[in-house]
């Protein structure tokens, strides 16, 4: 196949949430589609190009809409976009209004709107087939002749009726225009489109039998409620059990890369930049990206089956106290695994405050990351005291951070939307669309294009960010002594490091919690992922692993190691007020390279991204001060 | 007596939608909603504790919380 030409032409699809507009978008652009944002707004912007008899057409996927008359950023959006006045984008060359056609008494106004901006418009009807299964009939001829615009019927995803639909976009210029145009007030199109569709509306098509049934379970205050703990307990177990063999092989796959850059490019400062710097700080990261990907299958899936609808019918109540809405609950649950695919998961709230709110809040949610760190210090400084039944006290420390984090979370939400993000609320509304099997194509579309994008748009930073953090580590460089080990050769080399140098300037603020800057420099190297500090920690004590051979080591591992007086400073590193206030400290702080870049990306701006690790941060220290003091 | 809204239906009821109060944004997103005077509206569902309620009408289902449903008045439909 020749190469596409640049395209000629440009059409919208528009259409309202549950429409399935993003599936027919995903059947005529396939996996050449790009994502992106629209200058200056957090607003979600795919484009892809559908090839066509008459060549390549590029087709703009515009956010899903209720209505035009916007009282939202995504709306808005669509109106500027349908005008023109977006800056550096055409005006499109004709409008797809994608409606699904069980629902046409609530969906056909939104074409009434779209006519009004006097491009060409065609009508696409989806879900067709469901249409006919629940007993409905409409004649796509009558509809045509009484809009006055060309109708297609299509099932997106078996591709059926999307030859035609390529067929007409290959020339808008050519699309029947209606005699009158329809009106412009809301009672009025309402009454058009009843109109409309009296005439051509052979059968109504019934409630569905399965969406009955099913919402009668799932939205039952008891049952409803016992599914949705299984539900979140299938995330949790995605999480930590299935995701774990793919993380383990490319953390695998890292290392060895690492050991053989090492191994065969000649001895010197390059082959550590490239095999520590880039290929293991790089891949500190990418080990997550399993589980990043797993998560956003098990969103797309569950949005597309129906069921993320109902689970926020259910939460709703909860997070109204805090002043979110239901839809908040699923980034939360995401950002227990990761805040990358929770952040982006707040795509699907439509208020903008709710939005920003759960964004800055995602991050407190215990993701995997933490866990490294939080089993070392739990080990080393918890005993494991029974407390009742098969619970110890450490599964409760643990189970306890969970909580706070958790707690954190809802109440520092509660904070902005009280202060920072308060103003007038917009209504609560929220489609419960009817149950359906998603094509699992669709949804690994969708997964493919998230997580690239993640890779494209925090790649660089990451990338970046490790380079740096490697060259704070590893210059300037040091002498080893004669006869030093490796391990005695690293803690030289960290000793007078740059970030040695940032640990002791550190020093002040780390001192109030029994820190010295040796602590500093693991803080340092957590910026990458927070379970670096593990390693960089390993590294400026000069611990070595015994099972590596060290005679000198004892065998029960570096979280006993913590607890004994350094053979140099004659401290033990962590005491157990200490290790608790740095447990603390966790919990808050906002230590992630992706999360930060994912922040700017999602809320458009470093200053929301710069204003989450401040304020994290400092109560990050704030609370691990208290809690140093209170145990000391 | 007092004006009925979506929000004192009882489970099952079916009602026709009369006007939405007050003006401003979010009434008139509840009209494009298809809350619209003369359109038919059945409570499907409301979660305990004045939790959010699911009402279905123009051949969908909308969950409204009843402070928005409160904003709807409905009269008896004439079956």
């Amino acid at each position: 196949m020749a190469p596409p030409d640049r395209p000629r032409l440009r059409v919208a699809l528009l259409g309202s949430p549950n429409s399935g507009k993003t599936t027919l978008f995903n059947a005529l652009t396939g996996l050449r589609a790009k994502t992106g944002n629209y200058p200056g707004v957090t607003v979600d912007r795919r484009q892809g190009i559908a090839a066509t008899a008459g060549g390549p057409v590029e087709v703009i996927d515009l956010p899903g809409t209720y209505s035009l008359q916007a009282i939202s950023e995504d709306e808005a959006v669509s109106v500027r976009m349908l005008r023109g006045e977006i800056a550096g984008e055409e005006r499109p060359d004709g409008v797809v209004v994608v409606a699904d056609a069980t629902t046409l008494q609530r969906s056909l106004p939104l074409l009434a709107e779209a006519l009004a901006f006097d491009l060409p418009t065609c009508l696409v009807l989806t879900m067709v087939d469901e249409l006919k299964a629940r007993g409905g009939e409409i004649d796509l001829f009558a509809l045509q002749r009484e809009l006055g615009v060309k109708v297609l019927g299509v099932v997106g995803h078996k591709g059926l009726g999307v030859a035609d639909l390529r067929d007409l976009l290959a020339d808008p210029a050519a699309w029947p225009r209606p005699a009158a145009p329809p009106p412009a007030e809301t009672q009025a199109r309402f009454e058009w489109a009843d109109r409309i569709l009296a005439a051509a509306t052979r059968a109504q098509p019934e409630d569905s039998a399965l969406t009955r049934r099913l919402d009668s379970i799932l939205l039952h205050p008891v049952g409803g409620g016992l599914v949705f703990l299984a539900f979140v307990a299938l995330f949790f177990q995605s999480i930590f059990s299935w995701a774990a063999p793919a993380m383990d092989l490319l953390d695998g796959a890292v290392g060895a890369l690492a050991d053989w850059l090492a191994g065969v490019l000649p001895p010197g400062w390059a082959a550590s930049l490239l095999a520590d710097g880039v290929v293991r700080g790089v891949g500190a990261v990418l080990v997550f990206l399993p589980q990043i990907a797993l998560l956003f299958a098990l969103i797309f899936f569950f949005e597309a089956c129906g069921y993320m609808a109902r689970a926020a019918f259910l939460m709703d109540r909860l997070m109204g106290w805090v002043g979110l809405e239901g839809r908040c609950f699923i980034a939360l649950l995401s950002s227990y695994a990761c805040a990358v695919p929770g952040i982006l998961a707040t795509r699907t709230i439509p208020s903008p405050r709710d939005r920003l709110a759960t964004i800055l809040v995602a991050p407190l949610a215990t993701c995997s990351a933490r866990l490294p760190v939080y089993a070392l210090l739990i080990t080393a400084f918890v005993p494991a005291e029974p407390l009742f039944g098969p619970f110890d006290l450490r599964g409760a420390v643990l189970f306890g951070l969970y909580l706070l984090g958790a707690a954190s979370a809802l109440a520092f939400a509660a904070l902005f939307k009280r202060g920072l993000l308060r103003g007038a609320a917009l209504p609560f509304y929220l489609e419960l669309p009817p149950y359906r099997f998603p094509s699992l194509k669709a949804v690994l579309i969708q997964v493919w294009l998230r997580v690239w994008m993640f890779l494209r748009r925090a790649g660089t930073i990451i990338l970046l960010a490790s380079v740096a953090l490697w060259a704070l580590l590893h210059f300037p460089a040091a002498a080893p002594a004669a006869g030093a080990g490796p391990a005695e050769a690293a803690r030289t080399q960290i000793e007078q490091s740059w970030a040695a140098g940032i640990g002791r300037a550190l020093e002040p603020a780390l001192a109030p919690m029994g820190w010295d800057w040796r602590i500093g420099v693991g803080l340092v190297g957590s910026i990458a992922a927070r379970e670096v500090i593990v390693t960089t920690m390993a590294q400026v004590y000069a611990w070595e692993d015994p099972a590596a051979g060290d005679a000198n080591q004892d065998a029960d591992g570096f979280a006993a190691f913590l607890r004994r007086p350094d053979p140099v400073t004659g401290e033990p590193p962590l005491t157990r007020a200490s290790a608790i206030a740095l447990l603390v400290f966790f919990v808050y702080a906002l230590q992630c390279i992706s999360t930060i870049a994912v922040i700017r990306r999602e809320a458009g701006s470093w200053r929301w991204a710069l204003f989450a690790v401040a304020y994290q941060t400092g109560f990050a220290w704030l609370a691990a001060f208290l809690t140093f003091r209170l145990l000391a | 007596m007092t004006r009925r809204t979506l929000a004192d239906l009882s489970r099952h009821e079916r009602a026709t939608v009369l006007t939405v109060q007050e003006d401003g944004p979010a009434a008139e997103r509840l009209r494009e909603l298809g809350l619209c005077p003369g359109t038919e509206v059945v409570l499907d569902r409301q979660a305990p504790f004045g939790g959010p309620m699911v009402f279905r009408l123009r051949g969908y289902r909308l969950c409204l919380r009843p402070s928005e449903a409160r904003r709807v008045a409905v009269a008896e439909s004439a079956d």
